[in-house]
């Protein structure tokens, strides 16, 4: 039925998109507004690839409808730091070389950046939970829980 | 693709029931999505009119009533997670949280969307039997309340009418202190209940009070065990009382076999999870406060 306007922050920036209402946030952002950096995987809330994270909240954008996002602020991968400026998680990442394949990395990045922020004193064993939407079958877990440590303590010393 | 459908978002309790009442049986409550949207993809349902209640904020509250801790059935996982109310009265749901889905997942699956999607294997809903919860049922006319035990008919189907819509879930207070879940998974993370099973109990000087049992992934709908129940009720706990209430609630299940596992394997987990929970029940047990 009739598309709607949807009105979204994302990264920053003020975005006005068309969407049905039967289209999932996860089509819009790659078709309509270029953010091919969500990755598209299951598209039935099992592999996280196209996790983003909307007012504050790390969700999976295939069961999320556009529509239900008129208003809200939404940050995918690109929205967490710049190449000059990245999270201190993106540059664990890099310092670690926690991305193997990559496909998994942007909805990682994005669950792992969320939690923190909610949980900055989480466990080892609390991080490894928190990815545990985001299937990696490079199985990379390892590292990217080490980066989420040595995230922290880059955060600590700046 | 999802199949066409339309939207609009509920700005209250009222407002929802409005829509409900005025599209009519095509049209479909939207909370989390989690269950919805993956039935719409595999068009196992396709709703003509999407009512979504997930920024209903009267929904999402949790409060202490006088007689009852009330739960919007709006609450994410992750908000029941994160409540102090739940963790210090019903430790058995802050319990079932930590093995339900993903963190993704519990962001947006809510209580109301477990219990009105009524899969056997919902892993809300043995605590919530276990606990002697309610359901709120609400209309544009009024409100209804029914016994979580009644309001789930089989698997998939409970007693909501085509405009009424779960607002809230009641647990009595006192509650139980000796509360204990056991879920077993083919994995630890995120995985489907092969079997799941919760008790609350008080004790008397070492004997069982309002003992409740509830049982999930094991019948056509969680359930409660009043034969293990019945067995353990007023008497004094013993490890032989508890192994013969475990073996009660294996026969009182009607287990199925199927990729993950076959009904003698549930059976035989059902009296092995029973059996470990009661124990755990019981040693965080206490006097009732009544
Ligand atoms: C990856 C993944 C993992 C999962 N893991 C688990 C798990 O470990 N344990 C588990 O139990 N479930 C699991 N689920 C299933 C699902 O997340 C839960 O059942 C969840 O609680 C559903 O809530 P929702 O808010 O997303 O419901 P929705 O999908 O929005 O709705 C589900 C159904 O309930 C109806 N409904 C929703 N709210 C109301 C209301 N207030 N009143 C009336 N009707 C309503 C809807 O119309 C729909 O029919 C999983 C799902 C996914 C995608």
């Amino acid at each position: 039925m009739g598309e709607r306007i949807v009105q979204i922050n994302l990264n920053g920036r003020s975005v006005r998109l068309k969407a049905a209402p039967n289209e999932t946030l996860l089509n819009v952002l790659r078709q309509k507004a270029s953010a091919t950096e969500v990755k598209s995987g299951c598209e039935r809330g099992d592999c996280g690839a196209c996790a983003v994270i909307v007012d504050g909240r790390a969700v999976n954008s295939c069961l999320t409808l556009a529509v239900q996002t008129d208003g809200a602020t939404v940050t995918t991968v690109r929205g967490l730091g710049t190449p000059e400026h990245p999270h201190p998680l993106q540059e664990a990442f890099i310092r670690l070389g926690a991305a193997q394949c990559g496909i998994c990395i942007p909805g990682v990045l994005v669950s792992l950046s969320a939690f923190l922020a909610e949980r900055p004193d989480a466990s080892r064993s609390e991080i490894r939970e928190a990815v545990a939407g985001n299937l990696c079958r490079c199985t990379g877990y390892q590292k990217f829980v080490d980066a989420a440590e040595e995230s922290r303590i880059m955060e600590g010393l700046e | 693709m999802l199949p066409q459908t339309d939207y609009v978002k509920a700005s209250s309790v009222a407002h929802a029931l409005d829509m409900l009442h005025q599209y009519g049986t095509g049209a479909a409550i939207l909370a989390g999505g989690t269950d919805l949207i993956v039935d719409m993809r595999e068009r196992r349902r396709e709703p003509t009119m999407l009512v979504d209640i997930s920024s209903v904020e009267e929904l999402a509250e949790i409060d202490v009533g006088t007689g009852n801790i009330r739960i919007g059935a709006g609450v994410t996982v992750a908000g029941l997670a994160g409540s102090a109310i739940v963790q210090h009265q019903l430790p058995l749901v802050t319990e079932v949280t930590r093995h339900f889905a993903d963190y993704l997942t519990r962001n947006r699956a809510t209580i109301g969307g477990n219990l009105a999607n009524a899969s056997p294997g919902a892993d809300l809903v043995p605590p919530l039997l276990a606990l002697n919860a309610s359901v709120v049922l609400a209309t544009a006319q009024g409100e209804r309340t029914v016994d979580l035990n009644d309001f789930l008919v089989g698997p998939r189907r409970t007693l909501l009418l085509w405009n009424e819509l779960v607002r809230a879930i009641h647990i009595p207070t006192p509650v139980p202190r000796g509360q204990a879940y056991e879920k077993l998974g083919l994995r630890t993370g995120g995985a489907i209940a092969v079997v799941s099973c919760a008790v609350s109990m008080d004790q008397a000087g070492g004997e069982c009070r309002r003992v409740r049992i509830g049982l999930g992934a094991v019948a056509p709908r969680a359930f409660r065990s009043s034969e293990a129940e019945q067995i353990m009720e007023g008497h004094m706990f013993s490890s032989d009382i508890a192994a013969r209430a475990a073996e009660a609630a294996a026969n009182s299940s009607q287990p199925i076999s199927d990729v993950r596992g076959s009904a003698e394997y549930r059976h035989a987990m059902v009296r092995a999870l029973v059996e470990r929970a009661l124990h755990a029940a019981y040693e965080r047990s206490s006097e009732p406060q009544e």
